[in-house]
C-alpha cells in the first residue's frame, strides 16, 4: 500500500492507520483483529490528561542543532522549548559543539489575536527568528487555538519564501488533531520528508538510524564499522545538511516502530532507501532479527552470520544465571506499542511472565501497510496469549490492573508513570533509555537492572507505607474497564460483555 | 514592539493547575486537549526544581481530552461526565475545573456545567484559564478568585491567625520552603500564621482564610486581586510587603511591618530580629574574608527573573551584600497598570542606589542586550536555565533561581528571611569558588 507523500498535511493515525486508543482483550485477540482489518477503538466516558502530538512533533523538530522551531500558538504550546533546550543543550557538550539555547520562538498568541487573526505576527516572528539566528530551517508549528481560529500558516510561509533564505515548514500539530499522540512524530518528518530531504546526488554507506536521544551512539558506531557502514542518528544531534541528505543513504532503521513508520516507509517510497522492518534490537531475538535483517539490506548477511556466531556465546552463562534468579517473577507492561510489544519479548527471554500489557495506543498496521512484526512474532508462538490493553495512559485503569493482579515488578517507559506502582508497594523500572536491552549485553544490563530492583526494596517498601493514593475505594472495586465504552463513538458506560472479558483475561 | 516570547520563563494560564495542586487533596479537572496538563506540568515542575508528582500528577488530573469531534460539536457534555465520574474514581476534597483554548474557542458553557454540580458531595468551582488570556501567573489569580467567589464563607475571626499570600506555587521552584520560612517569621512574633498551599493545609486551611484577622502579601503584584477582594468579602485588612524578604534588612523590615500591623508589642519584634541578625552574623562574620577576598567574585550583577525574585534578590545584594545592579529584567509578564509602582520599588535601594529595570518576556532580546553590556569584570547572573550558556559565553557566574530552574533539584529550599540569605550565599559562593581567577 503506498503512502500518499502529496498531501500538504499528514493525517492523524486514526484516519491514516486505524490506530486507536481504547481497546481490552487479549495479545491473540488484538493480533487477529489487525490482520483482519477488525480492530475497532473504543472510548472513554471518563479519562486523564494524556499527552499531545505537538509535544512529539516539537520535540522531534527541535533537536534538529541548526533548525529554529515558531510555535504558532499561546504561550504555553511553546513549554516544550525547556525540555527540549536542556537535552540539545546536552547534545552540543557531548558532541563539542558550541553550546547555545534552542531556537524556539512562540508567536504568544493573545485574546485579540483570537479574535483579529495574527498572521502579521506570525510573520513578523519567522523573520525576527531569521535576523536572530539565520538558522538553516525554520519549522512553523500549529497549535489548538491557532487551527480553531483558522489560521493560514501556510500562507504566511509562501509569502515569506522569496525573503528568507532557508526551508520554512509549515508542520500541522495541533493538539486536538488526533489522540494518538505518535501521529505529532508522522508531522515532524513530513516536514522533514516534504520540505528539507533532497533528491539523493549519489549513494553513500551511510545508515539513517532513526532514535530518540542516542545514548547508545558510540557503540552502534563500533557495530556497523564491523559491516562496513556509518549511521547517522537522527534527530536529535542532526543537521538539515545532514537530513537533507538521507535520500543518499544505503538503509534506514528505526529504534522504534511507532517512531520511524512515516519517514522510513516515505524514503523507501520516494527515493528507494530500504527501510528494515524488523523486530527491534531488545534482547536477543530482536536485535538478532534486526541485524539479520540489516545486514540483507546493506549486503552484508554473512559478516552479520559471523558477528552473531561470536558474539552469542560471550553471554550465554550469565544470562543462564540471571534466569534462573529472575525466573517466575510476574510483571505488568505499561509503555508505548513499540515498546510494549518488544519488551513482552524481552522479558520472556529473561524468564518473567507478563500477566497483562497496557500499550498506549496500536497501529493496526505500518505506513508500509505491514502488519507490526513484533506482534506477528508474539501472537504466531512467541509468547503465551495475555490480557492486552489499549489506554492513552489512563493511569487509573493501570492501577486497577496492579492493584488487582499484584505483580512484582511494573515496567514504564513514560514520564510520571513510574511512581504509581511503587505506591502500591511493587517494584518499578523505568525503561525509558530507547537503549535499554540493546544486544547482547544490553540484555545482560537490563536482566541486573531488574534483579536489583527487586532486591533491594527498601525504597519502595517504606515509600508506600508512607504514601495515600489519589483513588477511591469504590474505583478499586470496578473492573479497569469500567469507563471503556463498547463501541467507536460511543460514550455510554462500559457494557458487561467487556468487563467479563478482561476478568475472564486475568485468570 | 513585538509581543514574541523566546526562551518561555512560564506557560499558559491552564498552568494555575499546579497552584490547584499546591492545595493538598485538590484536584484540577481540565477541560482542554489531550496534552495541556502534561506539557504545562512539565515546564514548571519537572523542569522548574524537579517536583512532577504529589499526591497527584498531571498523570491523574481528570481531562476532557477534547479531540477533532469535540471541536465540531461542542464538548460541554464532555466535561460533565468527567466531572461526574472524577468525583466517583478519584479521592479528592475539591474540584477544580479549568478551561483550556480549545473549549473557550468552540464556546461550551462550562459555568453551567460546573453549576449542575452544585449538590454534589464535594465543592467543584471553575477557574476560566484559557491559554490565550495570559501566563500561569494570570491563571493562578483566577484561581485564587474563583476559591473566594465560590468556595470560601465567612467565619468567626481568630485574634491572631493570619493569612500568608507569597510567590506563586511552582512558578516559584521554592515556593514550599519560602512559605515555610514566612510561617516561622510570623510564628516568632507570637502570631498564628495560616498558608493554604502545601502538605497537610488543604480544605482546613481554606476554611480559615475567612477566620484571619490580617492578610499578610508579601509580593510586588500577585495575590493583590486576591487580598482586596478578601477585604471586601469578608472585611480582612491586609499588609502589603512588596517581596518576599531575603536578609536582615529586608526581613527586619519586614517583621516591622507584620509587628505593627498585627498590633505585636515592639519588644518582641525587636527580640525575634535581634535573635535573627545575630545568628546570621556569626556565620557571615566567619565567612567575610571570603566575600572580601575571593578574587574571582563580581561586583556587579544582573537578574532576569519574576517581579518578586528579581526585587527581593536585589534589595538583598544592594542593601546587605554592598554588590551592584546592573540593568535589572522581570520576566513575569507584569500587567501594565502594576508596572509603573514596581519599577519605584527599584528606586529605594540603600545608600541611593537606582536600578534601571525592564519588563520583558523576549528572552532572546533580553540575552542580546547582556552581551553588549559592560559589567567592569565578571557579572554575577541570578536567573533561569536560559542564562547558563549565556553566563558561560560572558565568564560569568550563573546561579538558577527563576523558572525554569532545571538543572537543581529543590526540595524545601528557600532563600527568604535570615536563613534563606545563608542560602543564597552558599548557592553563590558554591559557584563563584569553582573559579580562582
Amino acid at each position: 500500500m503506498a503512502m500518499n507523500l502529496e498531501v500538504t498535511e499528514v493525517m492523524g493515525r486514526e484516519n491514516r492507520l486505524g490506530s486507536i486508543s481504547g481497546y481490552c482483550g487479549s495479545l491473540r485477540d488484538l493480533s487477529c483483529k489487525a490482520r483482519c482489518g477488525g480492530v475497532k477503538g473504543r472510548e472513554r466516558c471518563f479519562s486523564q490528561d494524556s499527552l499531545c502530538n505537538a509535544a512529539c512533533a516539537q520535540g522531534t523538530l527541535s533537536l534538529i542543532m541548526d533548525a529554529a522551531i515558531v510555535n504558532h500558538g499561546p504561550v504555553g504550546c511553546a513549554v516544550d522549548a525547556i525540555g527540549s533546550n536542556f537535552v540539545l543543550r546536552t547534545m552540543q557538550r557531548l558532541s563539542g559543539a558550541p553550546e547555545h539555547n534552542i531556537r524556539f520562538l512562540s508567536t504568544n498568541l493573545r485574546e485579540s489575536d483570537t479574535v483579529f487573526g495574527a498572521s502579521e505576527k506570525l510573520k513578523e516572528t519567522i523573520r525576527e527568528t531569521w535576523r536572530r539566528y539565520e538558522p538553516a530551517a525554520i519549522f512553523v508549528c500549529s497549535s489548538c487555538a491557532s487551527a480553531v481560529i483558522g489560521e493560514d500558516i501556510r500562507a504566511v510561509v509562501s509569502d515569506l519564501k522569496g525573503e528568507i533564505p532557508v526551508p520554512i515548514s509549515p508542520v500541522s500539530c495541533e493538539g486536538f488533531k488526533s489522540k494518538v499522540w505518535a501521529s505529532g512524530f508522522d508531522a515532524a518528518f513530513h516536514a522533514i520528508l516534504t520540505d528539507i530531504v533532497k533528491p539523493p546526488a549519489k549513494k553513500t554507506n551511510v545508515v539513517n538510524f532513526i532514535n530518540f536521544f542516542g545514548s547508545a551512539k558510540k557503540e552502534i558506531a563500533e557495530l556497523f564499522a564491523r559491516f562496513g557502514v556509518e549511521p547517522y542518528f537522527l534527530t536529535a544531534g542532526s543537521s538539515i545538511e545532514g537530513l537533507s541528505r538521507l535520500s543518499e543513504s544505503i538503509a534506514t532503521v528505526s529504534i522504534c516502530g511507532t517512531l520511524g513508520t512515516y519517514l522510513g516507509t516515505g524514503l523507501e517510497q520516494k527515493y528507494g532507501v530500504p527501510y528494515v522492518q524488523s523486530m527491534r534490537p531488545h534482547g536477543i531475538a530482536g536485535y538478532e532479527d534486526w541485524l539479520r535483517q540489516l545486514g540483507s539490506a546493506i549486503g552484508k548477511a554473512a559478516e552479520v552470520e559471523a558477528y552473531i556466531a561470536e558474539e552469542r556465546p560471550k553471554i550465554e552463562d550469565e544470562l543462564q544465571r540471571l534466569r534462573s534468579r529472575l525466573k517466575g517473577l510476574r510483571a505488568v507492561i505499561g509503555m508505548g506499542p513499540g515498546y510494549s510489544f518488544n519488551f513482552i519479548r524481552v522479558l520472556g527471554e529473561l524468564g518473567i511472565e507478563v500477566v497483562w500489557t497496557s500499550a498506549w495506543h496500536f497501529d493496526p498496521r505500518y505506513d508500509s501497510g505491514a502488519n507490526v512484526p513484533e506482534l506477528e512474532f508474539l501472537a504466531g508462538g512467541g509468547a503465551e496469549d495475555i490480557p492486552f490493553t489499549v489506554s492513552d495512559q489512563q493511569n487509573f485503569e493501570v492501577m486497577n490492573v496492579l492493584n488487582t493482579l499484584k505483580p512484582d515488578i511494573y515496567f514504564s517507559r513514560h514520564p510520571g508513570t513510574t511512581v504509581w506502582a511503587l505506591k502500591l508497594g511493587y517494584a518499578s523500572l523505568c525503561v525509558n533509555d530507547e537503549y535499554t536491552a540493546f544486544g547482547y549485553k544490553g540484555i545482560v544490563n537490563f536482566g541486573t537492572m531488574i534483579l536489583d530492583s527487586i532486591t533491594n526494596r527498601s525504597f519502595a517498601e517504606l515509600f508506600a507505607k508512607r504514601s495515600r493514593l489519589p483513588y477511591t475505594e469504590w474505583w478499586f472495586q470496578q473492573d479497569h474497564a469500567h469507563f471503556l465504552a463498547e463501541e467507536a463513538g460511543s460514550r455510554a458506560a462500559a457494557s458487561e460483555p467487556a468487563a467479563a472479558a478482561i476478568g475472564a483475561a486475568h485468570e | 514592539m513585538s509581543d514574541l516570547v523566546e526562551a518561555p520563563r512560564f506557560v499558559c494560564a491552564l498552568g494555575a493547575i499546579k497552584s490547584v495542586q499546591a492545595i493538598d487533596r485538590a484536584v484540577p479537572v481540565l477541560h482542554s486537549g489531550p496534552g495541556c496538563g502534561a506539557k504545562l506540568a512539565n515546564g514548571i515542575s519537572e523542569q522548574n526544581g524537579g517536583s512532577p508528582s504529589g499526591y497527584i500528577s498531571p498523570q491523574i488530573y481528570p481531562c476532557s481530552n477534547i479531540g477533532e469531534r469535540e471541536v465540531v460539536f461542542g464538548g460541554a457534555e464532555r466535561l460533565r461526565q468527567t466531572i461526574e465520574n472524577a468525583l466517583k474514581v478519584i479521592d479528592g476534597d475539591i474540584f477544580v475545573a479549568l478551561t483550556g483554548c480549545t473549549t473557550a474557542l468552540v464556546g461550551d458553557d462550562a459555568e453551567e456545567v460546573v453549576r449542575s454540580f452544585k449538590g454534589a458531595d464535594k465543592p467543584v468551582i471553575l477557574a476560566d484559564t484559557p491559554g490565550f488570556i495570559g501566563n500561569n501567573i494570570r491563571g493562578h489569580e483566577i484561581v485564587l478568585d474563583a476559591l473566594i467567589d465560590q468556595y470560601m464563607k465567612g467565619a468567626k475571626v481568630e485574634p491572631g491567625l493570619v493569612n500568608i499570600w507569597a510567590t506563586v506555587p511552582y512558578q516559584d521552584a521554592f515556593w514550599h520552603g519560602n512559605l515555610r520560612a514566612l510561617e516561622r517569621l510570623v510564628a516568632s512574633l507570637g502570631l498564628r500564621p495560616n498558608t493554604i498551599f502545601g502538605p497537610r493545609k488543604g480544605l482546613a486551611a481554606l476554611d480559615r482564610v475567612s477566620a484571619a484577622s490580617l492578610n499578610i502579601l508579601a509580593s510586588p503584584w500577585v495575590g493583590l486581586g486576591a487580598v482586596h477582594k478578601l477585604e471586601a468579602k469578608f472585611g480582612t485588612p491586609y499588609l502589603h510587603y512588596p517581596t518576599i524578604p531575603i536578609g536582615p534588612h529586608a526581613t527586619g523590615e519586614f517583621l516591622r511591618a507584620v509587628g505593627t500591623a498585627a498590633g505585636v508589642p515592639d519588644s518582641r519584634v525587636e527580640a525575634a530580629i535581634r535573635d535573627g541578625e545575630e545568628e546570621y552574623y556569626y556565620y557571615i562574620e566567619r565567612s567575610a574574608d571570603v566575600f572580601l577576598e575571593t578574587r574571582a567574585m563580581a561586583r556587579r550583577f544582573v537578574i532576569i527573573a519574576d517581579s518578586d525574585y528579581t526585587l527581593a534578590v536585589s534589595r538583598f545584594l544592594i542593601n546587605d551584600m554592598g554588590l551592584f545592579p546592573s540593568k535589572l529584567y522581570i520576566t513575569d509578564d507584569a500587567p501594565i497598570e502594576h508596572r509603573g509602582r514596581v519599577a519605584g520599588y527599584f528606586a529605594e535601594f540603600l545608600h541611593g542606589i537606582k536600578a534601571e529595570v525592564e519588563f520583558s518576556a523576549d528572552g532572546g532580546r533580553i540575552h542580546e542586550e547582556i552581551t553588549n553590556t559592560d559589567f567592569y569584570g565578571r557579572p554575577l547572573i541570578l536567573g533561569s536555565y536560559w542564562e547558563r550558556s549565556l553566563a558561560k559565553e560572558l565568564r560569568g557566574h550563573y546561579v538558577g533561581l527563576a523558572m525554569p530552574v532545571v538543572d537543581r533539584l529543590i526540595l524545601d529550599r528557600s532563600y527568604v528571611g535570615y536563613e534563606g540569605a545563608l542560602r543564597l550565599l552558599e548557592d553563590i559562593y558554591g559557584v563563584v569558588l569553582e573559579t580562582f581567577i
